[in-house]
């Protein structure tokens, strides 16, 4: 075989098998898309399956979203999820800030105490969480749901924040300082505007990691107007009799939001993510 | 000098304000509960008998590894190391072997990685229902697909059947899992200096030799950190359980965790914090021994 023939039979095998896998990950999704999309109850548990919905009818999203309460899910999750990720990136900002800039006792201290918080199992905080909500009558109670998302994040987005702002060269705000700027106002004039990447991707993973929490919501929430979307579809979930054509059609729907900003800002989150990786 | 020291004030001051809201809030809202219900391990607080919380002593612990036919923590111990060995082993595998064939750009290369890294985004409790009806006994898309090209001849119980319902998930988390492996190590890979493939195909190395003397030292440290990070994450992450078996059939694909979170429902929390106490004391044994083992610790240094 000559070596044409052979680096483009290699090329082929690539192609394949990254097409194959390709496949594979879409297809759940796919799946879930093509269930959501039948309407009678003999399309979606035929067996063999019938993979194409004939028609294609939105009844599903239409019981899901006018009958059951799943406009209001989604409306809360949106209110929850943007105020963790606004609130838990501006107080990150703040401590990375300090923590990337200056040299001071205790850093390295300050640093493992955020990455601890990281490695605990949560289950173990919800029983006196649970406590501590009651006696601030903070439960069922979509602030203080935000504020607990709020407190999730800070340790994860710090840390982010600290690589970004590890990026910026110290001169520039060195000028700023010299030019009679405060600290804070050299922070947010100076190096807030040169990281704003790295702030959008903080609050973009902020909002989807606190748009995917299950267990504190489900813990602390019961009350069918304050539910968030996965504590809704948990109750759907847990019925006996599951109707999968309507839960497909919420699962869709909880990843319309995820999909959307995950197009946005894949590129630098996967860039902060790898950071680490490359500078090995 | 004056001026000096009271500039001296003014930056630790700053510095304190600074750090300060992202220490409080933790403090108050992570470490106070994560004590308090540490300390819980050591009572019996249930809330379906509130007037009876006092102090005793390692009594949960016993009721924890007491030997008796009922008692199914010790499935639930091993069922965690299947959970996390078989789910990191294939994660680690099929993602390395993605990433070695991505790590020559080609046209579309970051539109491919953006798409096959988007399960990462979602959360495991979605994953867990998306698979949960592709298992299905009666209609899964599974079955189906297994029976035309005939691997099996009738449609498979998998949630349903002691035997198959924690390897179902286990199939499920592997999914989930290879795509964080495929962006990191795509990552490493691409940090490696070219000049040393050049160099050693002047001396005429072979590929598999290229990759263990060249490749595998220069993203060691990425690989080591990569697996303890996901060791812990798998560990904990019993979401994609609770969807799918919420720890079913009688609690045969429990895991650690996902058995924690069924005591907290049903507001045993003196037991379901025992089960939180020997976990964390299990991590921080697993990370003490895997550092020194690995030396990762002194090589970052």
């Amino acid at each position: 075989m000559t070596t044409k023939s052979r680096r483009k039979l290699v090329a082929v095998i690539k192609f394949v098998l990254l097409g194959s896998f390709l496949v594979l990950v879409m297809f759940p999704f796919v799946w879930m898309l093509l269930t959501s999309l039948k309407s009678s109850q003999g399309e979606i548990y035929a067996f063999p399956v019938k993979y194409l919905p004939n028609p294609v009818s939105f009844v599903n999203y239409v019981e899901m979203l006018w009958k059951g309460s799943f406009a209001r899910y989604m409306l809360n999750s949106l209110i929850c999820s943007s105020v963790a990720a606004c609130c838990s990136v501006f107080i990150a900002i703040l401590a990375s800030y300090v923590i990337s800039r200056f040299r001071f006792r205790f850093k390295g201290a300050l640093l493992l105490f955020f990455l601890i918080t990281q490695m605990i199992p949560m289950f173990i905080m919800l029983a006196p969480l649970y406590q501590m909500l009651a006696k601030a009558k903070m439960l069922n109670n979509l602030w203080g749901l935000a504020f607990l998302y709020t407190n999730m994040m800070i340790p994860f987005s710090v840390v982010t924040l600290c690589g970004f702002f590890d990026n910026v060269p110290k001169s520039l705000e060195e000028a700023a300082w010299i030019d009679g700027c405060g600290y804070l106002s050299a922070l947010f004039r100076v190096a807030v505007p040169v990281i704003k990447p790295g702030i959008a991707a903080s609050i973009i993973f902020a909002f989807i990691n606190s748009w995917n929490e299950l267990f504190m919501a489900v813990m602390f929430i019961d009350v069918d107007k304050y539910k968030t979307i996965p504590v809704g579809l948990n109750g759907l979930i847990l019925k006996y009799d599951i109707k999968w054509g309507e839960m497909a059609a919420g699962t869709i729907m909880s990843l319309i939001p995820t999909m959307c900003l995950f197009a946005f800002a894949q590129k630098y989150m996967i860039e902060g993510l790898t950071a680490g990786a490359v500078k090995g | 000098m004056k001026q000096k020291s009271k500039l001296r004030m003014r930056r630790t001051r700053f510095i304190f304000f600074m750090v300060l809201p992202a220490v409080v809030i933790p403090m108050i809202f992570t470490y106070y509960p994560m004590i308090k219900g540490s300390m819980m391990a050591f009572q019996s607080y249930n809330l379906m008998n509130v007037k009876n919380i006092k102090w005793i002593g390692l009594e949960n612990f016993q009721k924890l590894f007491a030997h008796s036919a009922s008692n199914s923590f010790y499935t639930t111990m091993l069922n965690t190391v299947k959970w996390v060995g078989l789910s990191l082993l294939f994660q680690f595998g099929v993602g390395f072997g993605i990433a070695l064939l991505l790590k020559k750009k080609f046209r579309g290369a970051s539109v491919y990685q953006a798409l096959i890294f988007f399960p990462w985004a979602v959360s495991g409790f979605i994953i867990g229902i998306m698979w949960r009806w592709m298992f299905n006994g009666t209609s899964g898309v599974i079955n189906d697909i297994l029976m035309k090209i005939h691997l099996i001849s009738q449609p498979v119980g998998w949630l349903a059947d002691k035997g198959t319902a924690l390897y179902s998930c286990i199939a499920a988390n592997i999914w989930y899992g290879i795509p964080y492996f495929t962006i990191m190590i795509t990552a490493a890979l691409r940090g490696v200096s070219e000049d040393l493939y050049e160099a050693a195909d002047v001396d005429g190395a072979s590929p598999l030799q290229k990759f263990t003397n060249i490749t595998v030292p220069c993203i060691r440290s990425v690989l080591l950190l990569t697996v303890l990070l996901r060791v812990i994450w798998i560990f904990n992450f019993p979401d994609l359980i609770y969807s799918m078996t919420q720890g079913g059939p009688a609690g045969s694909s429990n895991i650690v965790t996902s058995y924690m979170m069924q005591l907290v429902q049903s507001l045993d929390y003196g037991l379901a914090s025992a089960v939180g106490v020997l976990c964390i004391l299990f991590l921080v044994t697993f990370v003490i021994v895997y550092m020194s083992i690995t030396k990762y610790a002194q090589e970052e240094a």
